[in-house]
């Protein structure tokens, strides 16, 4: 069952159209990757989702129901372009902005405080929010985006600004929420995390859709058959590499086994990485 | 309601800050000693003036004796000639001296005073008016008229301005010069808290742009919800300034004037004070004393409160809401400034024109100014001392608070299209667009 649907939606700004007949299905618990270079559309369809533009046509479907006013509650976005008040102190921000989502001011701060000692950051709570290195900053972020704990999650570009370190830390945060039964809408430029975390994926230029699926199938659509032969000939020479082209598997390992010992043999599948450049600059 | 959740951060994250406090604490403190120090310095004067002799060496013969001694200035005439004279002075003999040259014809008109230290402005005063004392009772003695005469025909004339009401037995003194320096003090202090709190709505709009948090919070609230917020949010802590400013300066002027002799706490400045030892003086004029403590009676206090508050209230939602708009549609404080222009442009009209607004309140330049919503703030605060009809103020008040929604609309039309642009110079042109978004 799809969480969110979107289902043909369009926007211009004065001339220009934006989104061109835009439909996607998110399954709930899922991972969805939003993927496109800039000036794609992504951001104004995160908009659209987050009821901040409206689209000029089509519709958006949360749990079935087109999107309302309430679903502000259910859905949590932490957008590319992002930031803080910088005067003010990091924990009565965060209860601010958690209080802006509809809750409560005590169950807020409860929960606040529980991520903060989680992501070892409790002792910033009185802190002005200036004080704080950019890292800091982020993880407040996304405390902040997750803090009401919303069905829809948005995390646009979520990994720019930190470290390896925290970046493991907020991809097993992010896995953590969608087995909590969160459904995550997922924009980047970072393919390396797109294979990692993402299920499904759309990429999106000047406004079409122009792929979309399980990054399983895409792959396997963009496969161009060629294989990772390592084998030790009979004849006692060393080891040898090849990269092999062949559409059939069998006929080509019945080839090797007949020159040498086979020691491995692997299918490449084309990167995440180089699809999206290939389609994009096609 | 996350509007109250707005209201309540933009009101306490100002109120808590320090410059806040700074202001709300030190400005009764002036307010107060522009009450009290003119009468304190004019007690004290002693303190900050010294004792001086000066030697007057007058070759015309005519100022002989005529000089009158002060408190602190002795007058001592000599017979030396004037280069002795300035060697006495060098030597510290006399502190300065008055040197008036002989002169063939003419009554001696020129003098000069020479000294080590300068010579106060009031002892050179005094002694131009001395000198000018005695040269026309001397020309009025040579065309043979006795100065006792011309004296006796000095008269102060008095015209009291009586407005008439439909009642009998309600018609109102006024006192003019009052009622115009009540005006303009009113219309000095709306136009600047206008501008204050209006130039923090568009700082306070631009600071959320520029920090990136905009794009979260539009997530969460409705842009309009947002401005609405920060407007209202701002106008509290404006109202918060004028209660505290009105309870502390009255504080301070109490426990200030219990040290000071209780005839000085009703003078509010060297201005009355002047004039009620002037008129103490003159015991003729005692009457007008009174005059002016009945037209002070009779200028109706509250009503001016309320209506101050009416139009603060009204002026500022109108122009905070065109800069809310601006605010969302520049990227930066440096951006605002040919935006803001022609908005503080139309807040200057009313002050260009209050002279002549003050001088005929009921002129038709007067009641227009008053009745257009982007002048009627600043121009009603000069024409209120003065009484105006109710359905005046009525039809104002409504069309500045029909146009402050209308405005407030439109502006949230701005700020939401503009909030959410970056790294665009834009123009009004590009403005009035986003209005029909």
């Amino acid at each position: 069952m799809n969480y969110l649907e979107i289902n043909h939606v369009s926007k211009s700004y004065e001339t220009k159209k934006v989104l061109n007949d835009i439909s996607i299905k998110v399954p709930r618990q899922s991972i969805y990757g939003l993927l496109g270079p800039n000036g794609a559309g992504k951001t104004t369809l995160i908009r659209i989702l987050n009821q901040i533009t409206m689209p000029d046509s089509g519709e958006v479907l949360l749990d079935g129901k087109p999107l309302s006013p309430n679903d502000i509650a259910n859905i949590g976005y932490l957008p590319e372009e992002r930031g803080l008040y910088k005067k003010m102190k990091v924990g009565e921000q965060a209860i601010y902005l958690a209080q802006l989502k509809g809750m409560d001011r005590r169950e807020a701060d409860k929960r606040l405080r529980h991520w903060f000692m989680k992501f070892g950051i409790a002792s910033w709570w009185d802190k002005k929010v200036e004080e704080l290195s950019k890292g800091m900053q982020q993880k407040v972020q996304f405390i902040v985006t997750v803090i009401h704990e919303p069905k829809l999650l948005i995390f646009d570009e979520p990994f720019s600004g930190f470290d390896p370190i925290n970046v493991n830390l907020l991809k097993n945060e992010i896995l953590e929420l969608r087995e909590k039964g969160a459904t995550i809408l997922f924009s980047t430029h970072n393919m390396a995390s797109v294979e990692e975390l993402c299920d499904n994926i759309m990429l999106i230029n000047k406004g079409e859709k122009i792929l979309e699926g399980s990054v399983y199938d895409i792959k396997q659509q963009y496969k161009n058959h060629s294989y990772d032969v390592v084998y030790k000939p009979f004849d006692g020479s060393g080891e040898q590499h090849l990269t092999v082209n062949s559409t059939n598997p069998n006929e080509l390992i019945r080839e090797i086994i007949d020159k040498g010992e086979l020691v491995s043999f692997n299918e490449i599948l084309p990167s995440m990485n180089e699809i999206f450049i290939n389609l994009v600059t096609a | 309601m996350k509007i109250g959740i707005i209201i309540q951060r933009e009101y306490l994250t100002r109120v808590k800050k320090r410059s806040f406090l700074l202001i709300t604490f030190l400005a009764p403190l002036f307010f107060a000693a522009l009450m009290f120090l003119p009468t304190l310095l004019i007690k004290n004067s002693e303190k900050f003036d010294e004792k001086r002799t000066i030697a007057v060496c007058d070759e015309s013969t005519v100022f002989i004796n005529r000089f009158e001694n002060t408190d602190f200035n002795t007058f001592i005439y000599i017979d030396n000639d004037i280069d002795d004279a300035k060697n006495l002075v060098r030597e510290g003999v006399y502190d300065g001296v008055l040197y008036i040259p002989g002169t063939m014809l003419n009554l001696p008109t020129n003098a000069e005073i020479y000294s080590k230290k300068q010579i106060p402005m009031t002892v050179t005063a005094h002694i131009r008016s001395t000198m000018k004392q005695v040269l026309e009772h001397q020309k009025l003695l040579a065309s043979g008229i006795d100065p006792d005469i011309v004296k006796a025909s000095a008269t102060t004339i008095n015209v009291q301005t009586i407005r008439m009401s439909e009642e009998e037995g309600k018609d109102k003194k006024s006192y003019g010069e009052l009622e115009f320096l009540l005006g303009m003090f009113l219309c000095v202090i709306i136009y600047f808290v206008i501008l204050l709190f209006g130039q923090q709505v568009m700082r306070g709009v631009i600071e959320e742009k520029t920090n990136r948090i905009i794009e979260v919070i539009v997530s969460s609230v409705k842009p309009f919800e947002l401005m609405m917020g920060k407007i209202i949010g701002i106008a509290l802590v404006g109202l918060t300034q004028f209660l505290l400013w009105a309870v502390l300066t009255i504080a301070i002027s109490t426990v200030a004037s219990s040290f000071l002799p209780t005839q000085d706490v009703f003078s509010t400045g060297t201005v009355m004070n002047q004039q009620i030892t002037e008129l103490q003086t003159h015991p003729v004029n005692n009457e007008s004393l009174q005059q002016v403590f009945e037209v002070v009676n009779s200028i109706n206090f509250k009503g001016i409160l309320w209506c101050f508050l009416l139009y603060f209230i009204g002026g500022y939602f109108l122009y905070s809401a065109m800069f809310a708009a601006i605010g969302a549609a520049v990227d930066n404080d440096t951006d605002t400034q040919q935006l803001v222009m022609p908005i503080t442009l139309l807040l200057i009209i009313p002050m260009i024109c209050s002279g002549l607004i003050a001088n005929a309140p009921d002129s038709s330049l007067s009641i227009w100014m008053s009745m257009i919503p982007f002048t009627s703030p600043a121009a009603m605060m000069l024409r209120i001392p003065y009484g105006v009809p109710i359905w005046q103020i009525a039809v104002s008040v409504v069309v500045l608070y029909i146009t402050f929604i209308i405005f407030t609309w439109l502006a949230s039309k701005v700020y939401r299209t503009g909030i959410l642009m970056y790294g665009k110079k834009v123009s009004w042109k590009e403005i009035f667009k986003w209005i029909k978004y």
